[in-house]
């Protein structure tokens, strides 16, 4: 049976060429970057060799970027760690509707430590509302989170527009780039990026490295405190192997990232308009334009998510869906719901999403699979009768 | 995540479809949290003059586990009389599905109460008696409804805007 992996948006393979390189860090270059033999020494010069490569390819100081362990973590510290170091200075965050999890749960955890949050509404195609923006900034606003591109529904957002506005404010202003890294030219400086979250799995490189960049001579409280790795930010015995895995695949995806996103797009755009015209009340989720190169998310009028992405599965094709029926919560995609979508919508989404390995033949075997998938579901449904 | 027999009825969902004329209609279940179940009844009598579910479908929107789990029950309750029927309980799905992840465990609770919605209609339309324990579980679900419905107002039209569809 074919296997269809349409799910790089959750995490990709890791390149071979990353893995390659990432080998002798396991049991050759081993030692503690901390240690002051010459292992170690050989291990903090890998370390610090990818730390460069990488603030290179962003055009910012080595200094700057701090590796952690996951994205999680480092919005975690960005948003948390900020908040804590600079409470003197005021209390008033905002964050954006659409971030993920992990940026939405540290904010509202703030809530409860005496700082007061807004979160920014969107347009219907999930892009944030700058205006909002502009006229919730107060005296005591001192940091603002917009996610670059969202993970499910791949809206790019106008973050050089609200970078102007922090600066203008004399706000600090975080952006997750996790999705958008490597997809898309992202120039930390021209748009006046205080603070950036990357992530190595999402771009073939290895799980358990991220980073945090965070601009000179803003404050951090760390959420880890030990040894006093990455300048005291983050305290853990360093994963080189993982973190020199994560400068190659930056490499890797830099070098690419023009010619990859124009196959990608064409991919992704016929993809989109096969579906509409295929499959009837089906709908594009987020904006046909401003979305990023791997992304599709749609819904399907009077089904459910799970059974989609079940069946979907049962023809070797692995996607992703926004319903609820996966999670404890029992409530669809807070994205979806944001950007006006009603529940029983919300339910019905799927999100495929592309990436280095995606051919056109897969795409032509994913048209002639999905209509059908859709149409099984629809005949079980009680809210679906059309063309019955 | 599920057993072999869930997926063998969400692959291949027993009875499902409209029922022309049903002698009985249970609806339970809400869109805004992902599942809802229609499940309609036919009832015969049997030769010892026992009502039995003579024929019985349904219709979900819903997960795997809701679908599945609407299968099994329409599978189970088919031939069995009305009282026997009535003794089916979430168990009995769970049992007959070899296990649910906990977080489906709502779904078989659905089945049963689309199930015993579906006999108190049939009961109450021809003005037969109805157990006490069903009335009972009929009212709490009737109160329940109106608690979500009223949450979730918007949300309910739409569901209403979508079903008319047909």
């Amino acid at each position: 049976m074919k296997k269809i992996y349409f799910d790089y948006a959750a995490t990709t393979p890791v390149d071979k060429q990353v893995l390659k390189i990432m080998l002798p860090y396991f049991d050759k270059i081993f030692a503690n970057t901390s240690s002051i033999h010459s292992f170690g020494v050989k291990a903090d010069q890998a370390l610090e060799a990818s730390r460069k490569k990488i603030a290179d390819l962003l055009r910012v100081e080595a200094r700057d970027i701090i590796f952690t362990g996951s994205a999680t973590e480092s919005n975690n510290l960005a948003i948390k760690g900020f908040a804590f170091a600079n409470k003197n200075k005021g209390n008033h965050i905002l964050v954006s509707s659409v971030e993920h999890d992990c940026v939405l749960g540290s904010a509202r955890w703030l809530k409860t430590q005496g700082f007061e949050v807004d979160f920014i509404p969107v347009e219907k195609d999930g892009t944030v509302k700058v205006d909002f923006i502009k006229k919730s900034i107060r005296k005591e606003t001192i940091l603002v989170s917009v996610i670059h591109a969202n993970n499910e529904i791949g809206t790019i957002n106008p973050i050089k527009e609200i970078g102007e506005i922090c600066k203008q404010n004399k706000v600090i202003f975080h952006t997750d780039a996790v999705q958008s890294f490597g997809k898309i030219s992202i120039d930390i400086k021209q748009n006046n990026i205080d603070m950036l979250t990357a992530s190595s799995h999402k771009m073939y490189g290895p799980k358990g490295a991220a980073l945090l960049y965070v601009k000179k001579g803003i404050n951090l409280t760390p959420i880890l405190h030990g040894g006093g790795h990455e300048r005291g930010l983050r305290s853990s015995t360093v994963n080189v192997a993982a973190i020199v895995g994560f400068a190659k695949a930056c490499e890797l995806s830099f070098r690419q990232m023009n010619t990859e996103a124009k196959r990608l797009i064409k991919l992704r755009d016929k993809l989109i308009q096969g579906i509409l015209a295929t499959i009837p009340d089906s709908h594009l989720n987020g904006n046909p334009n401003k979305r990023l190169p791997n992304n599709i998310n749609v819904r399907f009028d009077g089904i459910e998510g799970e059974g989609l992405v079940m069946l979907l599965d049962e023809k070797g094709i692995a996607c992703s869906t926004g319903s609820a029926c996966s999670s404890a919560s029992l409530s669809p995609s807070h994205v979806l719901l944001a950007c006006g979508i009603d529940a029983g919508h919300a339910h019905g989404s799927l999100r495929i999403s592309l990436g280095r390995w995606t051919q056109e033949e897969d795409i032509r075997y994913m048209l002639e699979v999905l209509p059908s998938v859709v149409k099984r579901l629809r005949k079980i449904s009680p809210f679906y009768k059309k063309g019955n | 995540m599920y057993t072999k027999k869930v997926l063998d009825h969400f692959r291949k969902p027993q009875n499902f479809g409209k029922m022309d004329k049903p002698d009985g209609v249970g609806k339970v279940g809400n869109i805004v949290c992902g599942d809802v179940m229609w499940l309609y009844i036919k009832v015969e009598k049997n030769k010892n003059s026992n009502d039995i579910i003579k024929d019985i479908k349904f219709e979900t929107f819903g997960c795997v586990a809701a679908i599945a789990t609407s299968s099994a029950v329409t599978q189970i309750a088919k031939g069995k009389t009305l009282d026997k029927a009535l003794t089916i309980e979430k168990s009995t799905i769970i049992n007959s599905l070899g296990a649910l992840p906990p977080i489906k465990i709502h779904c078989s609770v659905l089945a049963v109460d689309a199930l015993n919605e579906a006999i108190y209609d049939y009961l109450d339309k021809s003005h037969m008696n109805i157990p006490v324990d069903l009335a009972k579980k009929h009212q709490k679900l009737q109160i329940e409804k109106e608690i979500v419905d009223d949450k979730y107002k918007d949300w309910i039209n739409t569901e209403e805007k979508l079903h008319q569809h047909e």
